[in-house]
């Protein structure tokens, strides 16, 4: 089971990752939520839907996405 | 639980001061992949920019130099030829390179030196705060083009690949993007195609890269990614423009 882990005090808040990157769509920016830099750090809907392809994890400038399985 | 997609040991810990949503932080990730995939981090020296990645020299865990603006392909020539056993890559931007050091890349590729160039293109100098580059599309805005480039006035923009595969000197020269994975992925493919082509002693590699500024487009991170894509990568194609190694077959 993959699980995606987002360092939410080195993510910008780019949007990059959430749109139309992953597969499955489970991706978004925090609504309610800042990151001391003041982005919203992104977040992951559903954990159970990943297949950990690491698509997110490519697109990510930072990289503030780690993958494990 | 393993970690199989992380921050590779090729960068520090230092946090980057890109802005949200810029290419280089990609390029950089898969730049730092490839030396340890390659095992040259320790012999590898870095040259960087002049430019948003200035400070590249924090942000690779190799050895780097920083030279005067432009001046990266005519520092590496003398960095490979006095350490042979040192894999030298530039890394450069589109005023850097394009702008300041169109002499230094254009004789570095007609002698065929043995080194690694990593063009990022954004069609603006991005650091200075988006002025016209000689990379900017005609009739892009930008703060010294208000009313978009007009091709009359500013000319033509330098479509470098295409102007180096002219020359014989090049082996490897690519043009990429980091607009979507897909895209991501076959720019690993080009830069460990340049990368392997340098320990193989074969000549000069450049690997163009279009990159993504959103500060200075004046644009929302995914709309500068989906601008790249539908916009700059119909001037700029990608593609391969020169690949000696399968002649050689």
């Amino acid at each position: 089971m993959p699980e995606v882990k987002i360092l939410e005090e080195v993510c910008k808040g780019c949007g990059l990752c959430c749109d139309n990157v992953c597969p499955e769509n489970i991706l978004i920016l925090t609504p309610d939520r800042i990151n001391s830099n003041g982005y919203h750090p992104a977040m992951v809907t559903d954990m159970k839907k990943c297949t950990g392809c690491g698509y997110c994890f490519k697109i990510c400038p930072e990289p503030a996405i780690e993958i494990y399985k | 639980m393993k970690m199989i997609f992380g921050r590779p040991l090729g960068l520090t810990e230092t946090l980057q001061r890109y802005c949200p949503g810029c290419g280089h932080g990609i390029v950089h990730r898969i730049i730092g992949e490839l030396l340890v995939k390659l095992d040259i981090r320790e012999r590898t020296i870095g040259i960087a920019p002049v430019g948003c990645s200035v400070f590249a020299d924090e942000y690779f865990n190799c050895d780097m130099i920083q030279p005067p603006h432009g001046r990266g392909p005519a520092i590496a020539t003398g960095l490979k030829r006095t350490r042979p056993e040192c894999i030298v890559f530039s890394y450069q931007g589109d005023g850097d390179l394009a702008a300041m050091g169109t002499a230094e890349i254009i004789h570095a590729a007609a002698r065929s030196e043995n080194i690694t160039v990593i063009f990022i293109n954004n069609a603006i100098f991005g650091m200075t705060g988006g002025q016209m580059a000689p990379t900017t599309l005609p009739g892009m805005k930008s703060t010294t083009s208000v009313k978009g480039r007009d091709i009359g006035k500013q000319g033509f923009p330098i479509k470098v690949c295409e102007m180096l595969a002219s020359l014989d000197g090049p082996y490897y020269l690519e043009r990429c993007a980091v607009d979507t994975p897909r895209n991501v992925i076959r720019t690993e493919k080009a830069l460990k195609t340049a990368f392997a082509n340098q320990i193989s002693n074969k000549g000069f590699s450049m690997v163009e890269i279009l990159s993504m500024c959103p500060t200075g487009w004046g644009q929302t991170p995914v709309q500068a990614k989906k601008w790249l894509g539908e916009v700059m990568a119909e001037y700029y194609p990608l593609g391969v423009f020169r690949d000696l190694s399968k002649e050689e077959k």
